[in-house]
C-alpha cells in the first residue's frame, strides 16, 4: 500500500490557471473559419396552432444563409427526442417531441424557425423578419387545475395531462395511521427554480464530407449521451459522430438532457456545408432551458405523543411542462427519499406528472432529493411542534442508527451517524444559547427561529442493475482509461465531465497517488467522446467520484498489478516478494533491490517481457457500484424575521456534513458553499412565475429572475465528521447536490419557528419580504 | 456603415473599422481575440463581461466599441504579464475563489476596481463592489475571503515597495 500523499491533501486546482487569466475555452469562445451563426425564432405563445410562416423576407436579408423550419429538419432528423423510460408500466401520457414544431406550440419558447446568417447581428435581425401566423389556443398553467377532468389539454392530441400516476407503498400505511395519536397535515410548495448557470447553453457544429464525420462542440454535463442520441436522430454511426465539451461554465443539472437546438445545429450544418453556432442568450436560458422543482406536495404524518414517528404518506404533483424532461422522471425519487434519516413504520408516496403548457421540467441539483428531504423535515418540525417537543430531540429519537439501514422501499443506506453531526452542529450553532435568546427575544416580540435540517441522500448512480435501461438501453456505471507512456508521464481519461467540481484536480490526486507518480505526471481528460473509453456517463447526480473516480483507481490498480508482475521479472524475484511504496518497488528485506514504476514503465515498451505478457501499460476499467452512497448531515439555521417588513436575516448558519473519506477538503468545502447558497436561495428568493390566465413567463430575464448577489448569501459555517462508504475501495460518497439539498428546510424550519408565535406553521418558498408581511399582517389581524 | 475607431487594448494600440452598433464585448472578443471576457446575460446583471475602461470598470455588453474611442482597455488577459499573475489571480487560486471560472474574469476585474479605490475594503463593502458580479457556483464565501487576500498582498506589496522608492 502506497503511503498516501494526495488523497486528503488541500491542494490548490489546476484548472485554475487557465481561468483566472482568461484562457479557458467555453463553447461561445471557439472561432472556427467560414463560422456562421444561428439564432432561433421562438413562439410567443404558450400554446397555439401554427397557421402559416412566411420566411421570404427573412431569407432574403443581408448576410442571412438559410431559413429553415420543420418540414427542413424532418428531412434531416429522424425519431423523437428521448424519454427516460423510468416507470414504464405506470406511463400515461407522453407527447412526442420534435427539436422544432410544425403544426402546434405547447410551451413558450419553443422553436418554430431558424435563421443562419453571417454573424449574430444580422441572424437575429433576420429572425425579427420571419412571420409566423398563430391561431392561440387556451393554455395550461396550473398543474392541480390540469388533473382535473375537463382540463384544456397541453397538447390538442392528448387523452388528458396525466404524464405518469404511480404510487409507491413503503409498508403497511393505513396500520400505520390507525395506531396515531397525533397526525399533521400540510401542503408544501416547490416552487419552479430557473437553474442559471452562469455560461448558458450553445452548440457548435460542423459536418466533414470529406470523411462523412460530425464534430459538435457544446456545453454539456453529459457529452458521450449526446452523442448517442445525435448520432441516432441523424443517421450517422456513432463512432463518426464526436462530441466535445471543454470548459463549461456551470450546469447545475440543466445540461445533462439534450435540447432542440443540440439537434437543429448539426442539422443545419449538414444542410449548409458550413460549421454552424447557436449560442444562448440569458433570455433564452430563463425561458427555455429546463426548469427544476415546480412540485406540489400534500403530505400527512402520524406519530406518537412521545415523539415515535409512525406514517407518512405524500402525494407529489409534479409539473412537467409541455414534455417530459429526458431525465424529468427521476425527480420522482421524492417520494422514495421523502422518510430521510427516520424509522417510519411506513412510507407511501404517490407521483402524478402533469402536462402543462411550460418549458419542461428535468433534474436540477438534488433533483427530488431537495423535494423529499423539505417535506420530511418540514413534517418531522411540524409533529413536533404538535407534541410540544423539541425538532431536535424528535430527530434523535427517531434516528436510524444500524447500518446498513433499509428504509421502507428497500432502499440500503450504505453507513451513517446521524447523531454523530447533529450534536456537532448543535454545538457549533450554540442550540441551547439560541433556544434561550428566542425565548427571550420573544418576550419582547421579536421573532426568532431556530431550524435543523438532517438530511440523507442517495447518490453515485448506477448501480447497473437499478439503472438497467435509464436511457437509451444503458445502465449507468462509468468507464476510464489510463496510459502509462514509455517517458513516464501517464494520461487518464473519464467518462464524466466537470462544470466547476474540479476533478482535474481531485481525479489526478487519485491517480498520483495510486500509481506512486507525481501529480504533475498525471494528465486528466474528459469531456472528449474521441477520447479514452467508448462511453461516459456525465457528471449529475454526485456520481462523479464515487463511479468516475472508483473507475480510475480501478484502472489505476490494473496498471500497479502488471506493473508488480513486470518488476519482478525485471528484479528476478517473485511478484510476491516485492513491496509498493511511494512509486517504487522494493524486494522484502533487500530494499537496495528496487525499480520505480517509471522504470518498469519504460520496459513494458521494450525487449525483455515475461512469458505471456503484452506489450504497454494501459488499462480500461468499467466500475459498477454494489450500491448507492448515502450522505449526510445536520445544517441548522437561525433567522430573525422583522415584524415590520417580512425581511428575514440569517444570523448563523452551520452545516457539519459526512460524505465519507475526502480527497480535497477544499473542494469539498466549496461544493459546499455553491450548494447551501443555491439552497438558500431557492428558500428565500427563486421563482419562475408564470401568469395563471395567459401562461407568459413573468421571470424571464435576470431582472425579474433573482440570482442572489453576494450581499444576500449569509457567513456559513463549516465542518464534517468522516463516516467511510463500504460501497467503494476508497470510502467515499458524493458532495455536489449535498447542501442544496440540506439547506432549504433548514431555512424554512427556522423561519417557521420564528412565525410559530404568530400560529403560522408553515411557510412556503420564496420566503420573500411580501409573503411573510402578508402572513404577519394576517395572523396578527 | 462603418467606423473608425482607435483604442489600446492591454497596453496595444489598435485602430480598425467597425459597425457602430458592435458591442465593445464582441470587439474584444471577436477582432482581438481576448475570449477571456465573458457573455453571461443580455440585461447587464451578471458581470461576466467586466473590463477596465481608463481604470473603471464597466459591463463590456453594455457599451459600444466606437465608445470606447481613444480609450485604454484592460482585459483579464492584460492584468497581469503573461509569465505572472496578479495578487488577485493568486488569491482566487489559493482561496478556491472560482468553480466552472465563468464568472471569475469579471470578478477579478471588478475587484481590481475596488481595490484601485479602497485598498483595505470591509466585507460589506467588498459586497457593495462586486454587487454588479453574480457568481453561482461558489456561493460568495471564497471570492470575498480572496478579496482580502489579496488587498492585504497588495499593501504588503505597496508598503515594501515605498522605501525603495523614496
Amino acid at each position: 500500500m502506497a503511503v498516501s500523499q494526495l488523497i486528503g491533501a488541500r491542494v490548490q486546482r489546476r484548472e485554475d490557471p487557465r481561468l483566472i487569466t482568461g484562457h479557458g475555452r467555453f463553447i461561445e469562445d471557439r472561432l472556427p473559419v467560414g463560422l456562421l451563426h444561428m439564432a432561433v425564432v421562438r413562439s410567443p405563445h404558450p400554446h397555439a396552432r401554427i397557421l402559416s410562416i412566411a420566411t421570404e423576407a427573412a431569407a432574403s436579408a443581408p448576410g442571412v444563409r438559410a431559413v429553415l423550419v420543420a418540414k427542413d429538419f424532418h428531412a434531416q432528423l429522424s425519431g423523437t427526442m428521448p424519454v427516460t423510460p423510468a416507470f414504464a408500466p405506470e406511463k400515461k401520457y407522453v407527447p412526442e417531441r420534435f427539436p422544432i414544431a410544425s403544426d402546434e406550440v405547447c410551451f413558450q419558447g419553443e422553436p418554430v424557425a431558424v435563421v443562419v446568417a453571417d454573424d449574430r447581428y444580422l441572424a437575429a435581425d433576420a429572425a425579427e423578419l420571419v412571420v409566423v401566423e398563430y391561431d392561440p389556443l387556451p393554455a395550461v398553467v396550473d398543474p392541480e387545475a390540469a388533473m382535473v377532468p375537463g382540463s384544456p389539454r397541453a397538447h390538442v392530441e392528448g387523452p388528458d395531462n396525466i404524464g405518469w400516476d404511480m404510487t409507491f407503498d413503503g409498508g403497511d400505511i393505513e396500520a400505520a395511521f390507525a395506531r396515531a395519536e397525533v397526525t399533521v397535515s400540510e401542503r408544501i410548495w416547490q416552487q419552479r427554480l430557473a437553474p442559471t448557470p452562469m455560461e448558458p447553453r450553445g452548440v457548435l457544429a460542423e459536418y466533414s464530407p470529406y470523411d462523412e464525420r460530425l464534430t459538435i462542440w457544446l456545453s454539456s454535463q453529459n457529452p458521450h449521451f449526446i452523442r448517442l442520441f445525435i448520432s441516432g436522430a441523424m443517421g450517422i454511426p456513432e463512432s463518426r459522430v464526436r462530441v466535445v465539451a471543454e470548459d463549461v461554465g456551470g450546469g447545475f443539472g440543466s445540461k445533462i438532457s439534450p435540447y432542440p437546438e443540440d439537434y437543429l445545429v448539426p442539422a443545419a450544418a449538414r444542410i449548409l456545408g458550413r460549421p454552424v453556432r447557436w449560442i444562448e442568450t440569458r433570455t433564452e436560458s430563463v425561458q427555455t432551458s429546463y426548469h427544476g422543482r415546480g412540485q406540489v406536495f400534500t403530505a400527512e404524518a402520524a406519530a406518537l405523543r412521545d415523539g415515535t414517528l409512525l406514517g407518512l404518506r405524500l402525494t407529489q404533483v409534479l409539473d412537467l411542462g409541455a414534455y417530459h424532461g429526458t431525465f424529468g422522471a427521476f425527480q420522482a425519487c421524492a417520494c422514495l427519499m421523502a422518510g430521510g434519516v427516520y424509522r417510519w413504520a411506513a412510507v407511501q408516496g404517490r407521483t402524478i406528472g402533469v402536462l402543462t403548457n411550460k418549458v419542461p421540467t428535468d433534474p436540477y441539483r438534488g433533483a427530488g432529493r431537495p423535494e423529499g428531504t423539505h417535506l420530511c423535515e418540514r413534517m418531522v418540525d411540524r409533529v413536533a411542534q404538535e407534541i410540544g417537543m423539541d425538532p431536535a430531540e424528535l430527530r434523535r429519537k427517531n434516528f436510524a442508527r444500524e447500518f446498513p439501514f433499509s428504509n421502507n422501499f428497500g432502499l440500503v443506506y450504505d453507513s451513517g451517524n446521524y447523531d454523530g453531526s447533529l450534536d456537532k452542529a448543535m454545538e457549533l450553532v450554540d442550540y441551547s444559547g439560541w433556544r434561550q435568546r428566542q425565548a427571550e427575544g420573544r418576550q419582547q416580540g421579536r421573532l426568532i427561529g431556530i431550524g435543523c435540517s438532517t438530511w440523507v441522500e442517495i447518490c453515485g448512480f448506477g448501480p447497473s442493475e437499478a439503472t438497467a435501461g435509464a436511457t437509451g438501453g444503458i445502465a449507468l456505471v462509468e468507464a476510464a482509461q489510463i496510459r502509462f507512456l514509455p517517458s513516464g508521464s501517464v494520461a487518464a481519461y473519464v467518462g464524466t465531465h466537470a462544470q466547476g467540481q474540479g476533478h482535474d484536480t481531485t481525479f489526478s490526486q487519485i491517480v498520483a497517488d495510486t500509481l506512486g507518480i507525481p501529480m504533475e505526471k498525471v494528465e486528466l481528460r474528459h469531456g472528449d467522446t474521441a477520447e479514452g473509453p467508448s462511453f461516459g456517463y456525465g457528471t449529475y447526480g454526485s456520481r462523479s467520484l464515487a463511479v468516475g473516480g472508483m473507475a480510475l483507481h480501478k484502472a489505476a490498480m490494473v496498471i500497479r498489478d502488471k506493473a508488480q508482475r513486470l518488476a519482478g521479472h525485471m528484479l528476478e524475484v517473485s511478484p510476491d516478494d516485492l513491496t509498493f511504496e511511494q512509486g517504487t518497488f522494493s524486494v522484502k528485506g533487500d530494499p537496495s533491490a528496487r525499480k520505480t514504476i517509471e522504470e518498469v514503465a519504460l520496459a513494458a515498451y521494450g525487449g525483455k517481457l515475461p512469458e505471456g505478457m503484452e506489450h504497454g501499460l494501459e488499462a480500461t476499467s468499467y466500475f459498477d457500484p454494489p450500491n448507492w452512497v448515502w450522505p449526510f448531515g445536520a445544517h441548522i439555521c437561525v433567522v430573525e424575521v422583522d415584524r415590520e417588513t417580512g425581511a428575514v436575516q440569517v444570523h448563523k448558519y452551520v452545516a457539519v456534513d459526512d460524505c465519507g473519506n475526502v480527497i480535497n477538503p477544499m473542494i469539498v468545502e466549496g461544493q459546499l458553499h455553491g450548494g447551501i447558497a443555491q439552497g438558500i436561495s431557492q428558500a428565500l428568493y427563486e421563482e419562475v412565475a408564470y401568469d395563471q390566465d395567459s401562461g407568459l413567463l413573468l421571470t424571464g430575464t435576470m431582472t425579474d429572475y433573482l440570482v442572489p448577489t453576494m450581499n444576500e448569501i449569509p457567513a456559513l459555517t463549516l465542518d464534517r465528521t468522516v463516516t467511510p462508504s463500504p460501497t467503494n475501495p476508497l470510502g467515499v460518497k458524493g458532495i455536489g447536490e449535498a447542501g442544496t439539498i440540506a439547506s432549504s428546510a433548514a431555512v424554512i424550519n427556522a423561519i417557521s419557528d420564528a412565525l410559530s408565535p404568530l400560529g403560522i406553521h408553515h411557510v412556503d418558498m420564496p420566503a420573500s419580504p411580501d409573503r411573510l408581511w402578508k402572513m404577519i399582517q394576517e395572523a396578527e389581524s | 456603415m462603418a467606423q473608425l475607431v482607435r483604442l489600446t487594448v492591454n497596453g496595444s494600440p489598435r485602430q480598425e473599422e467597425v459597425e457602430p452598433r458592435l458591442l465593445l464585448v464582441h470587439y474584444l472578443r471577436e477582432r482581438c481575440g481576448l475570449t477571456g471576457t465573458h457573455v453571461g446575460c443580455d440585461t447587464s446583471q451578471c458581470g461576466a463581461c467586466t473590463v477596465l475602461c481608463n481604470g473603471q470598470p464597466v459591463k463590456s455588453c453594455s457599451m459600444l466599441a466606437v465608445q470606447a474611442e481613444g480609450m485604454a482597455i484592460t482585459t483579464i488577459e492584460g492584468l497581469a504579464p503573461a509569465d505572472g499573475m496578479h495578487p488577485l489571480q493568486t488569491a482566487f487560486w489559493e482561496e478556491h475563489g472560482l468553480q466552472c471560472g465563468f464568472c471569475t474574469p469579471g470578478f477579478i476585474m471588478a475587484a481590481t476596481a475596488l481595490l484601485a479605490e479602497n485598498p483595505d475594503p470591509t466585507d460589506e463593502e467588498i459586497g457593495r463592489g462586486l454587487e454588479g458580479n453574480l457568481c453561482r457556483c461558489t456561493g460568495y464565501v471564497n471570492i470575498r475571503r480572496a478579496v482580502h487576500k489579496a488587498a492585504a498582498a497588495m499593501r504588503e506589496g505597496a508598503g515594501a515597495a515605498a522605501p525603495m522608492g523614496g
